[in-house]
C-alpha cells in the first residue's frame, strides 16, 4: 500500500512518534528501582535522603500519575481552600492579571514614547544613552527597589513587568516609525495631511507590523518574568505556585505548573501572532 | 496668448541647488540658473541624463525639496512647501499597501475636501477609478495588483484631488514597455479631457514626443541647466500607432536624441565661455524650411549658417 502523505500529515505523524518517545523514555526512567539501600546505611536517613528503602516508586511521577493529577486539577480549576491551596485556574488568573496590567502599563508609555523618539533625530539621541543603560537590566533587580518604594509585594511584580515589558516595544515603536517610508511621507505632504492624521492613518498603520511584533516580544518576556517574580514575593500565582509545590516537594504539581505555563505562554504568543497576520501589508 | 506670457501659470526663476561635498571641500552645485515658464493647459517633458537634478526641480516644485537659490511661482504665488494644489505622481506610485485602491484614492480625495461625507468621497473616489479603467479591482490591496495597475492607481489618485498641476517624476519608467504603451494613451485622453498642466519628467524619447507641448532639454550636471527647449508641433489628438508618420517626428526625435548623445555634454564647457547662452535656445520643427534637414547632427559651437531653426529667445 502506498499512499502519498501531505507534508503537514507527515510532521503530525512525526510529532506523535515524538511524543510517545517521550513517554515511553519517562515511563522507562520512573520504573520502580530495585532497593539500592547500601548496607549499613540508617534506613530511616535514606528514607529522609529520597532514597526508598523498598521498591517504592520515585517521586517523579509516571506518566499515568501525572495524566491523573492533569486530568484532577483541570477539572476543578477555581477552588480555593485558602492561601496555600488554590485552583491553578485561580493561579494562572492571578499571574496573568499582573502580566496584563504591567504590560499595558509599558504599552501606554512606550509607543507614544516610542513615536515621539521615532519621528524626530533629537528625541532619539537624547533618550537612547538612557534606553541603552536601562535595557540590559535584569527586571528582577528592580524588585528590592520597587519593594522599598511601592510596599506592596503584588504592585512590585507589576512593577517589575512593567519595566521588562518596555523596552522591546519602545525599541520597536521607534524602529517602525523612523522607518516608514518616505514616499508615504510624501504622499501625505502633497496631500497636506494634518499631523495628527498622519499619525495615526499613515505612520501607524505602516509601523503596526514592526509594532506589534516589539509587543509580542515583550509579552514573551513579561510571561518569562512573572514566574520568576511571584516566586520572590509569594502569595499568589503560578509563579509562588511552583515554589509552594517544590517546597511541598509534589514534583507531580510542579511538573503540571510548568505545563501550564508553557501552554499560556503560547496562547499568549498565538494571540499576537494573529494580530501581527491582522496588521500586517504586502509592499 | 500675450496675457499668458506675461502672466505665466508656472514661472521658475534663476533656480539652483547645492549639496555639501561629503569631502567637505566646495559644496556641489547640482543645477544653478534653471529658469523655464509653464502655461496652464500645457504638457511639459523634461529630460537629460541621471544626475542632472531632474527630480530635485520637480521636488522644489512640489514643496517637497527647498532650492538653495531662486523663486517657484504658481498662479502668481511663490511656492513653499507642499500643497494640494499641486498633484505628485511618483515613480514608485507610493500607495500605501495597507489600503485597498478605492481607499488609496479616497484617502486623498478626503484630504482634499475634509468636510465631505463618505458617500461623496467615495463617489469622487470611484469616478476616478474608473478613468483609469480600474472598476472591479476597487477592493483589492496593492499588492495584488500589477506594475501597471498600481501606477494607474497614482494617475487616479492624483487627478481626483483635481490640482491645478500635475508633477510625474518618470511614472511609466519601471513598467514594461506594452504596459507603458496603454497608460500613456490613457493619460493622454485623460490629460486632454481635464486640460490639465504637466511637468514630466522622463528618459523615454518616444514618451516625451507623444506627451508633450514642450520638451525642455537639461545639460549634464555639475551646473546644469536647461539647454534646449523643444516646441513639439505634432497635432493633437495624437495616437500612439501613427504618430511617427508626422512629417515633424523625426526632426524633433533626431534633435532629441542628438541632444542627449552628444550636445548635453558640451554644454558644461560651453556654458564658462564668455558668450555662452545665458537662456535656453528653442527648437520649432515649424522654423524649418525642410524637415530632413535637422538630420544632421547639430551643435551649439556650430549652428548650421543659414538655417533659422536655433535662435536665442530672451527669457
Amino acid at each position: 500500500m502506498k499512499t502519498r502523505l501531505s507534508l503537514g500529515q507527515k510532521s503530525a505523524l512525526l510529532s506523535l512518534a515524538l511524543f510517545g518517545v517521550i513517554l515511553l523514555v519517562w515511563q522507562l526512567a520512573t520504573l520502580p528501582a530495585a532497593p539500592t539501600v547500601a548496607a549499613g546505611v540508617d534506613p530511616e536517613y535514606a528514607a529522609l535522603m529520597g532514597g526508598g528503602t523498598s521498591n517504592a516508586a520515585s517521586s517523579f511521577p509516571t506518566p499515568a500519575a501525572m495524566a491523573q493529577t492533569v486530568w484532577e486539577k483541570l477539572s476543578d480549576p477555581f477552588y480555593d481552600n485558602g492561601p496555600n491551596d488554590k485552583g491553578i485556574g485561580i493561579q494562572l488568573a492571578y499571574s496573568m492579571a499582573r502580566v496584563l496590567a504591567g504590560f499595558f502599563m509599558a504599552a501606554a508609555v512606550a509607543i507614544p514614547l516610542g513615536f515621539a523618539i521615532g519621528n524626530s533625530r533629537m528625541v532619539y539621541q537624547a533618550i537612547d544613552p538612557y534606553v541603552q543603560v536601562l535595557k540590559p537590566i535584569s527586571p528582577l533587580a528592580w524588585m528590592p527597589l520597587a519593594l522599598y518604594t511601592i510596599k506592596d509585594a503584588s504592585a512590585s511584580s507589576i512593577f517589575v513587568i512593567f519595566i521588562c515589558s518596555l523596552w522591546p516595544m519602545l525599541i520597536n515603536t521607534a524602529h517602525g516609525v523612523a522607518n516608514v517610508r518616505k514616499d508615504w511621507l510624501d504622499v501625505s505632504r502633497t496631500l497636506e495631511v494634518n499631523p495628527l492624521r498622519l499619525a495615526f492613518r499613515v505612520i501607524l498603520p505602516a509601523a503596526a507590523p514592526t509594532i506589534l511584533t516589539g509587543m509580542r516580544i515583550s509579552m514573551g518576556i513579561a510571561w518569562l518574568v512573572i514566574v520568576a517574580a511571584e516566586m520572590l514575593v509569594g502569595g499568589t500565582g503560578i509563579g509562588y505556585f511552583v515554589w509552594n509545590e517544590w517546597n511541598n516537594l509534589s514534583l507531580t504539581n510542579v511538573l503540571f505548573a510548568i505545563l501550564m505555563i508553557g501552554v499560556v505562554g503560547m496562547a499568549l504568543d498565538s494571540i499576537f501572532g494573529v494580530l501581527g497576520k491582522r496588521v500586517a501589508y504586502q509592499e | 496668448m500675450t496675457n499668458s506670457t506675461i502672466h505665466p501659470f508656472l514661472q521658475v526663476e534663476h533656480l539652483a541647488r547645492a549639496y555639501p561635498s561629503p569631502t567637505g571641500g566646495d559644496a556641489v552645485t547640482v543645477f544653478d540658473h534653471v529658469n523655464f515658464r509653464i502655461h496652464k493647459g500645457e504638457f511639459v517633458c523634461v529630460t537629460g541624463h541621471s544626475g542632472c537634478g531632474k527630480s530635485t526641480i520637480l521636488n522644489i516644485l512640489a514643496g517637497l525639496d527647498t532650492a538653495s537659490a531662486g523663486n517657484v511661482f504658481m498662479d502668481g504665488r511663490e511656492v513653499a512647501g507642499p500643497s494640494l494644489d499641486r498633484g505628485v505622481i511618483f515613480q514608485s506610485h507610493a500607495l500605501m499597501p495597507w489600503l485597498s485602491v478605492l481607499e488609496n484614492v479616497a484617502f486623498a480625495v478626503k484630504s482634499r475636501w475634509p468636510s465631505w461625507n463618505k458617500h461623496k468621497v467615495h463617489d469622487h473616489a470611484m469616478r476616478y477609478i474608473e478613468l483609469v479603467g480600474l472598476k472591479g479591482a476597487e477592493h483589492k490591496k496593492p499588492s495584488q495588483l500589477s506594475g501597471g495597475m498600481k501606477q494607474r492607481v497614482g494617475i487616479a489618485r492624483a487627478f481626483s484631488i483635481e490640482p491645478k498641476m500635475l508633477l510625474m517624476d518618470e511614472p511609466f519608467g519601471a513598467l514594461d514597455a506594452l504596459t507603458r504603451g496603454v497608460i500613456q494613451e490613457e493619460l493622454l485622453k485623460i490629460c486632454a479631457e481635464t486640460q490639465q498642466t504637466v511637468f514630466m519628467i522622463t528618459h523615454d524619447v518616444d514618451e516625451a514626443i507623444l506627451l508633450s507641448d514642450k520638451i525642455m532639454l537639461m545639460s549634464n550636471g555639475p551646473h546644469a541647466r536647461i539647454a534646449e527647449i523643444v516646441n513639439n508641433t505634432l497635432p493633437r489628438p495624437r495616437e500612439r500607432s501613427a504618430i511617427h508618420r508626422e512629417p515633424h517626428y523625426y526632426p524633433i526625435r533626431n534633435h532629441l536624441v542628438d541632444f542627449l548623445v552628444s550636445r548635453s555634454k558640451q554644454f558644461g564647457a560651453l556654458r564658462d565661455a564668455p558668450d555662452a547662452p545665458s537662456s535656453p535656445t528653442v527648437f520649432d520643427p515649424a522654423d524649418l524650411v525642410e524637415p530632413a534637414a535637422s538630420a544632421e547632427p547639430e551643435t551649439l559651437h556650430t549652428p548650421p549658417v543659414g538655417k533659422p531653426h536655433i535662435h536665442l529667445v530672451n527669457a
